[in-house]
């Protein structure tokens, strides 16, 4: 503390900026120069070789209030989320108690818990893609060998958004597991001994002392995971094409066909800055939310 | 412990028995990828134990699709990508953590704001700039938006703040400059954040696909990810237990140097986890 009165000197105040420029320039060359850009550019029109773009003030957007398309993607996508987020946040912290506890066999249920993390979500959605297969599959060869019938998993519009669910908790849980693990890790082990000595149960114990210790751990995953849900699309690209007829299209996925299909980048700058916001409302919810002390002391 | 395993029981079983149970599920999908790829196409979906074995499924999958060029190209792009991460945030993170400057607090937090605005997000605009400035269908314009990571300066600025002031007091009057001092004192010192961000990173960028599809259109430039992504497309008629082959052909590496070094990232995702 006492450094920080002497080093506010010229010199520092020089080095400290000149030591941040490069990574600066970066920056604003990638993220808040195109954050700008998408905001402006949504207030104008497409351009094109006969007509170039001009302003068109709120246009934009009131197109894109009655683009059913756009409804339907983001109905979709708070679908996804609020299936993946609480159901891959619950199976990690299982799975991390699992593996931190006495279980035999404990590092290869871990190596399997944690691998589908580090492969790519392109390779594995190959997989699951024969997984889903009709009539050949894996899942129908179980279900006929159990006596049901098959099914069009991807193709049938009630089913599919479900298949990319499961597919996403398939490969996130691992991942935010190893959050838990560490912050499992570093819990004092004189609690547990202290609840089993008062008599206890695990479910209490766990109810009323690991949850509430875990807390900053959990809302550290859940950001981590509602980021997640908006850029990881992924498996989209193999799975389905965000089809049959976008039901199990997400913004993200929306925005880049927009963009590089139908080549409209006004109207996927406009749908861009829903993202944006969504996001800016996660980031004020983080700042609310948490405890500051925790993450960026 | 001993009082512990008294209890050990029904429970225990039940409980040992649901996690090897879940492990399993989340392991078969790759065990059944080995299957598919190891065997002839008729044993793809009929499993016997004595199906003959067979490679031809990988040097099938080897002559379809160059993947020797885009082993070749993902190498080359995660290299980039870390050398400069590690430049760039090594010395961003030296100035948030021991100077004092104006505006110190408003750069950083807006730093921090790409943790949420992430290169995934700005496609669009991303890909007008590098078409402005000729990097489309460049190795380094996939890298590009990726160089300065926010995480990589987070985590390394958290390190370099836990090092002793005394250290850098002395190489001081040794007579080292404050970059000699950067190199020496602080650089070795954070190497266990630089092998964790370092594991993070590549396996980031070995499986990222959405940007490098975007701004790739060609062969030699194309990532592992998205020529897998063309080579298993339905349109290219290619049959299963070839396109297995191939996806197990380009996980290949990072799955062996995982299982070889599984400890080691497992500690570097929990140490860059808890930061």
């Amino acid at each position: 503390m006492t450094r920080k009165m002497t080093r506010y000197s010229l010199k520092s105040q020089a080095t400290g900026w000149l030591l941040l420029m490069p990574a600066a320039v970066f920056l604003i060359a990638f993220t808040y120069y195109p954050t700008i850009a998408t905001l402006a550019k949504s207030f104008f029109s497409q351009g094109t070789a006969l007509r170039p773009s001009q302003f068109v003030g709120l246009e934009n957007y009131a197109s894109l209030l009655d683009d059913e398309v756009f409804w339907k993607v983001a109905r979709n996508n708070i679908i996804y989320a609020g299936i993946t987020i609480p159901i891959s946040i619950a199976l990690a912290l299982l799975m991390a108690i699992w593996v931190n506890g006495r279980l035999p066999l404990r590092s290869l249920t871990r190596i399997s818990y944690f691998t589908p993390t580090i492969l790519p979500m392109i390779a594995v959605a190959n997989i699951w893609l024969f997984f889903y297969t009709p009539e050949i599959g894996l899942l129908d060869q179980t279900l006929r060998g159990a006596g049901f019938n098959g099914h069009n998993w991807l193709g049938d519009p009630n089913t599919v958004l479900g298949c990319i669910i499961v597919v996403t908790i398939w490969k996130e849980s691992g991942f935010f597991m190893i959050f838990y693990l560490a912050a499992l890790q570093s819990l004092p082990p004189e609690l547990e001994e202290a609840a089993k000595l008062e008599g206890a149960s695990r479910w209490t114990y766990f109810r009323r002392v690991m949850f509430p210790l875990l807390m900053p751990t959990t809302l550290f995953v859940m950001i981590n995971a509602v980021i997640n849900s908006f850029k990881l699309v992924d498996h989209l690209f193999i799975l389905t094409k965000g089809g049959p007829d976008n039901s199990s299209s997400l913004l993200l996925y929306y925005i880049y066909e927009v963009a590089f299909s139908f080549l409209d980048q006004a109207y996927a700058s406009t749908l861009t800055v829903i993202l944006l916001g969504a996001l800016a409302a996660i980031a004020i919810a983080q700042f609310v939310f948490i405890d500051k002390k925790v993450h960026y002391q | 412990m001993s009082q512990l395993s008294q209890k050990r029981g029904f429970g225990f079983a039940l409980e040992t028995g649901a996690a090897w149970l879940l492990a399993f599920f989340w392991i078969l999908l790759l065990i059944y990828a080995f299957w598919a790829a190891f065997h002839p196409a008729e044993y793809a979906t009929r499993f016997e134990l004595f199906a003959p074995l067979t490679l031809e499924n990988f040097r099938i999958a080897w002559s379809q699709a160059p993947f020797a060029r885009y082993f070749f190209n993902t190498f080359v792009l995660v290299t980039i990508i870390l050398i400069a991460q590690f430049i760039l945030c090594t010395l961003a993170a030296y100035s948030f953590a021991r100077f004092e400057f104006r505006g110190k607090s408003i750069a950083f937090a807006l730093v921090l704001l790409q943790l949420m605005i992430m290169p995934e997000v700005l496609i669009v605009e991303n890909y007008i700039t590098m078409s402005k400035l000729g990097f489309v269908d460049t190795i380094t314009g996939i890298g590009l938006p990726y160089m300065a990571s926010a995480f990589g300066i987070f985590l390394l600025r958290q390190t370099f703040k836990t090092i002793p002031t005394d250290l850098e007091d002395a190489a001081t009057i040794e007579g080292c400059s404050q970059l000699q001092v950067l190199w020496k004192v602080y650089v070795p010192l954070a190497k266990p954040t630089y092998v964790a961000f370092g594991l993070v990173s590549v396996s980031y960028h070995w499986n990222n696909f959405l940007w490098p599809l975007i701004i790739t259109n060609s062969v030699t430039t194309r990532p592992l990810t998205v020529g897998l992504a063309i080579f298993g497309a339905p349109e290219s008629g290619v049959d299963w237990s070839v396109i297995t082959a191939g996806t197990l052909l380009s996980v290949a590496p990072l799955l062996v140097a995982f299982l070889l070094f599984q400890r080691q990232f497992v500690q570097s995702f929990m140490h860059a986890g808890i930061k």
